[in-house]
């Protein structure tokens, strides 16, 4: 701290004071709560609580649809944030606005909308329907939930990335014979790439936890349709508080290191750009 | 991960661009299109949705159903959370931004990530933890049943008030604190960095103390930040699910928020006044996202 010391602006002791006391408890002890319940269990109790079937197949239903989400959001995001970059159309400060919904919606709404979109009689999923296609109470209502709420990320990762690109690399790349295909394959993507993959991972991670846009579309059938976050809470109505604890020390391990592979994306991103 | 939800710093400019680096006019126009139909699917019909399936009945049936006493009691719930809530976040992140933009000290990138962690916890975890403390089960509800506790006489008063945390509302509104604990700090700390320290050392200089240089100078400069981070916490404040509704116990007219309420009549087949007291929330949205656009707009502006 002595360092700071040197500095004439005056509020250092009070601001950060205020700071950790503050963060530490509103999000540093309950947190740890969690660890310190589970630690309660025998190895035993904690195994049987983790990797029972039923836990097991909501991590795979969880991992698969935050993938599958995330991956589809990579492809589409990437056009869109590029779209909204460089094409002008009517309407575009609207359209990017737009982007921002998944954020603003509140989750319960974006999910019993959907719900009602891709219901075998709503107005998608009576499309499928003849097709015996069900979306709506399937792992593809998940996969469909997952995609609402990832979107933004990845577009607003990749928007300031494009908008900062030097034009001279792609100049240069069709002076000396490239055709546009090649230029954006080979020098435009490899410089999009960290932000997409930076987009990838906060989407995914977003994915994993969320539960709201999820729960109503899903239908919940353990082992088929039951996503993690859904069977803490179910644990939790059941009075099983350790069982539900143990599930969620899981996920937050899982969480952290999401976070931190993030964090190290990002600082990759940036020496990429600062090259 | 709040860097993508805030996004002030952003510039959008079109330019001309020389023939050799412009797409083909079909590449364009495909693309466009992709892009437009993949939004129009995913983010504007379910918009749609909601307005739409909140009017099957007609305006009179909507109406009827927005005047339900206990939506009515959800709604005043969700303002006086977000109204707690939304304050505290606020002086947090001010003071946070604060120490962390104006000076330097060892551990301030960890920190800068601890500030970050509730955006990377499931909410669902956010309304748990705050369950194993304050729960029946939980550290204080063995306070409340320990024989012999700390301070006897808050024990006394705490049982004597009937105080409760969980399943009531100040477990709401600490829910609501940690699912929206990031979203000022995150906005400013970039904003206050990027400023750097010369006009408070100027502040300074001609005499001016602390809270007259916070006041008069700083606050200022930070204001359309400030203003940002207040839409997009008050935005998740109103919006917040999962954490509320592990932590609310679901008493109708009593403990739940506007989404709570949503859930209830959706489940009991209302589907009506579920889309109803929805279509609410998606105005707020709505709002949120023209607001946002609007310090982006004046931002940009002032920076042009």
């Amino acid at each position: 701290m002595s360092r700071s010391h040197r500095s004439v602006i005056p509020g250092f002791g009070l601001s950060l004071g205020l700071t950790i006391t503050y963060l530490s408890l509103i999000v540093l002890l309950p947190l740890s709560a969690a660890f310190i319940k589970t630690s309660g269990l025998t190895w035993e109790e904690f195994k049987t609580a983790v990797f029972s079937p039923r836990v097991l197949a909501s991590y795979r239903i969880s991992f698969l649809a935050s993938l599958a989400a995330a991956s589809l959001n990579c492809v589409f995001g990437l056009v869109v944030a590029w779209v909204l970059v460089r094409y002008p159309f009517p309407g575009r400060r609207v359209v990017d606005a737009l982007v921002d919904l998944p954020f603003a919606l509140p989750t319960a709404v974006a999910g019993i909308a959907l719900t009602a979109l891709y219901a075998p009689n709503g107005w998608i999923g009576q499309l499928f329907e003849p097709y015996g296609i069900k979306i709506a109470f399937t792992e593809i209502g998940i996969f469909i939930a997952l995609t609402f709420i990832g979107l933004p990320f990845v577009v607003r990762t990749l928007q300031p990335i494009i908008e900062e690109l030097e034009p001279e690399f792609e100049e240069a790349s069709a002076s000396l014979g490239a055709n546009r295909w090649q230029t954006i394959s080979r020098v435009i993507f490899p410089q999009l790439l960290p932000a997409l993959i930076t987009g990838f991972a906060m989407a995914f991670a977003r994915a994993l936890g969320e539960y709201g846009s999820v729960v109503f579309i899903s239908g919940n059938m353990p082992m088929r349709t039951e996503i993690t976050p859904l069977l803490i809470i179910t644990k939790l109505e059941q009075y099983d508080y350790a069982g539900a604890t143990a599930i969620a020390v899981v996920m937050l391990i899982a969480s952290f290191a999401l976070l931190l592979i993030i964090n190290l994306l990002q600082k990759w991103s940036r020496r990429h750009h600062a090259v | 991960m709040a860097s993508t939800v805030s996004s002030l710093s952003r510039s959008s400019g079109s330019v001309v661009r020389p023939l050799a680096t412009r797409d083909a006019t079909w590449v364009r126009y495909m693309l466009t299109a992709a892009a437009l139909g993949f939004l129009a699917l995913f983010l504007l019909l379910p918009l749609v949705a909601v307005f739409a399936e909140a009017l099957r009945r007609g305006l009179g049936a909507y109406f009827e159903a927005l005047k339900d006493p206990d939506g009515m009691h959800a709604l005043k719930l969700t303002l006086i959370t977000a109204a707690l809530a939304v304050p505290a976040n606020l002086v947090f992140g001010v003071a946070a931004a604060w120490c962390i933009a104006k000076f330097t000290f060892p551990g301030k990138s960890v920190l800068i990530t601890l500030i970050d962690l509730p955006f990377a916890v499931s909410p669902v975890i956010s309304g748990l933890i705050y369950v194993l403390i304050f729960g029946a089960q939980g550290w204080y509800g063995h306070y409340l049943n320990a024989e012999a506790p700390w301070f006897p006489a808050l024990q006394a008063w705490l049982i004597e008030q009937d105080f409760k945390i969980i399943f009531a509302v100040p477990g709401i509104v600490l829910a609501t604190v940690f699912v929206t604990f990031p979203f000022v700090a995150r906005e400013l700390i970039p904003l206050m960095q990027q400023q750097g320290n010369d006009e408070e050392y100027a502040a300074i200089t001609l005499g001016a103390n602390g809270w007259q240089t916070f006041w008069k100078v700083t606050l200022p400069n930070i204001k359309w930040g400030l203003f940002y981070g207040v839409i997009l916490c008050n935005a998740r404040a109103m919006g917040e699910f999962g954490a509320v509704s592990v932590v609310s116990g679901h008493i109708r007219g009593e403990t739940n928020t506007l989404p709570l309420h949503v859930e209830i009549l959706y489940n009991e087949y209302q589907f009506v006044g579920a889309f109803a007291a929805a279509s609410v929330l998606a105005l707020l949205a709505l709002v949120t996202l023209v607001l946002k656009s609007l310090v982006e707009w004046a931002h940009a502006r002032r920076h042009a």
